[in-house]
């Protein structure tokens, strides 16, 4: 059963001014629960405004949003409670951190569910065993530890809300390849360890490729599409097209199709592309 | 609801209004001012309705933007209107009930503050809607500049006022952006009881503060790697020129503060 599903989502800004402009224009979606989901899109598509509706931070201008087979604004006053089944990181999640230590900062959402203490203690260790902060981090000031580290705190006090979905904006913004890396496999970590939804929302198809089942993408406020990860990245040039950068590695295939050696597969992970190398030569040798 | 604010919101815009020198434009309003209080008689004050309103639909301004400048302040109104309204005790006495009196001198006095106050942020709306802050503190600062001879900081000043007003929109974006994120994780900023909602407050005003001062530390580096140095032998990017229209624009406020001021002795006298 799906999750989270929208129906003919729209969003406007600054409706009835000159400023007026459409970030979101008739979006239908219906996210599986339990998938791990890249959200692409170039900058201005639309896309952080879509997942903005789906824990009800921006209400929709017309369509619904729809949580386990519930209109989310059917009442107002349990908003509270739709942001505590969707987590959502924003980017640049370090510059939210307020409270003293580690622990106190990944308690906050926890703490603001009305859990009991040990069951904030259970999430709170456990989060930070998932995201790889080591135990005597959590009685240091989050404000002396490195950025990195900053960023997966951040991160870990919306994963300790245990949320159904868990939206990630950017979550690799600004980091190294080895921060990106690190951050990518913790999520994959708590993916596994909790079965959750998770929705990852990023510019680098590199990132999203080898860690999606499905991929969406947004185009000029639209949905362009929403499919498994293979079937997006066939399109890739039209995926191209709209501004958005396909892996490295689908560019070199698509080139090597171009110059007339068809692999007849879409390649869009190293591995991947190593596996098929491999067969294709050994059924060469073989011939 | 933070972008509501419309205190020194500029409107960009080609009316002659936008396009009258800044300097002139801080000269006339205040004059503007001066013919708001030289008189205590509703015909003076209707010179100066006269004026707003000219002033006002030369600017192409939507008139709805200057009901917004004034509804912020509207409680204070009603305040003083009702206060003026019970306080003063001249006149014939219209209304009585126990120790509430309401008297003739207490509703022209009360009518004539509710007025008069509504004129001063109206037309001084004009100039902050009509000028770009920057271009705003330029003018200040040269108008400012024959203090400089009494070793008065008058670029500094200006330069404080400028990075200030710059700052504005982007500490505002950046609380909305806090906002929704501690509201992601539950903190009841909008709802809850008083308590709660104060509590919630240091989640938004720490970050807030730790990143104002970052932003305050990346600017002057970013300042001091350009040799910024101070108002020392700086030239400007745009020159201040006055033309024509703005003296025409200057005397014809001067022949409305003329009038303001006829007015009052007229009926004075009378």
């Amino acid at each position: 059963m799906a999750i989270l599903e929208t129906q003919g989502l729209t969003y406007t800004y600054s409706r009835g001014t000159p400023f007026e402009k459409t970030a979101v224009d008739h979006v239908d979606l219906k996210i599986e629960e339990g998938s791990l989901i890249g959200v692409m899109g170039h900058t201005g598509s639309g896309k952080s405004t879509l997942i903005q509706h789906f824990n009800g931070l921006l209400q929709p201008t017309s369509g619904k949003v729809i949580l386990d087979g519930r209109d989310i604004w059917a009442d107002k006053k349990k908003i509270r409670d739709v942001r505590f089944q969707v987590g959502l990181v924003f980017q640049y999640p370090e510059y939210q951190i307020f409270e003293e230590t580690v622990y106190k900062d990944i308690a906050f959402g926890p703490k603001n569910m009305g859990l009991s203490e040990a069951e904030i203690k259970r999430r709170v260790l456990e989060t930070a065993n998932d995201i790889g902060l080591r135990e005597e981090l959590l009685e240091r000031s989050p404000f002396e530890l490195s950025g990195g580290q900053k960023r997966r705190v951040a991160i870990a006090g919306v994963m300790a809300m245990e949320p159904r979905v868990l939206i990630l904006d950017e979550p690799t913004a600004g980091l190294d390849p080895a921060g990106r890396d690190k951050i990518l496999s913790h999520i994959k970590t708590y993916h596994e360890r909790t079965k959750n939804t998770v929705m990852i929302v990023s510019h680098s198809m590199e990132d999203i490729a080898g860690f999606a089942d499905k991929i969406l993408v947004m185009s000029h406020a639209k949905l362009f599409c929403f499919d498994d990860t293979e079937k997006v990245f066939s399109r890739a040039e039209e995926i191209s097209e709209i501004g958005l950068d396909v892996p490295q590695i689908t560019k070199v295939f698509l080139d090597l199709k171009r110059q007339g050696l068809d692999f007849g597969k879409d390649v869009y992970t190293v591995g991947y592309a190593r596996d098929l190398l491999l067969k294709q030569l050994a059924a060469r040798r073989g011939e | 609801m933070l972008r509501d604010i419309t205190i020194g919101q500029y409107f960009p815009g080609d009316s002659i209004i936008h396009r009258l020198d800044p300097r002139f434009k801080i000269v006339i309003t205040v004059i503007y001012i001066c013919m708001l209080f030289v008189g205590s008689s509703f015909w003076c004050l209707l010179v100066g309705a006269v004026f707003t309103f000219m002033a006002m639909l030369l600017s192409k301004i939507p008139l709805k933007m200057f009901w917004k400048s004034v509804k912020p302040i509207l409680p204070f109104l009603i305040i003083t209107a009702l206060l003026n309204l019970f306080l003063v005790n001249t006149g014939e006495v219209l209304f009585q009930w126990k120790f509430l009196k309401i008297t003739e001198g207490g509703v022209n006095i009360s009518l004539f503050m509710l007025v008069r106050i509504t004129l001063l942020i109206m037309g001084s709306s004009i100039l902050t809607y009509t000028t770009s802050p920057i271009t705003l503190t330029d003018a200040i600062e040269r108008l400012l500049s024959p203090l400089k001879k009494l070793n008065f900081p008058v670029h500094e000043l200006a330069m404080m006022m400028s990075i200030a007003l710059r700052f504005i929109p982007t500490l505002i974006e950046e609380t909305d952006k806090i906002m929704s994120a501690q509201k992601a994780r539950g903190a009841e900023i909008d709802t809850g009881s008083f308590m709660t909602r104060t509590k919630n407050m240091v989640s938004i005003l720490v970050p807030l503060f730790i990143s104002s001062f970052r932003r305050a530390d990346e600017l002057a580096t970013a300042m001091e790697c350009r040799c910024y140095n101070g108002g020392e032998g700086r030239t400007r990017l745009r020159q201040l020129r006055s033309a024509p229209r703005d003296y025409t624009a200057l005397g014809v406020t001067l022949v409305f503060l003329a009038a303001a001021i006829a007015v009052s002795i007229i009926t004075k006298t009378r």
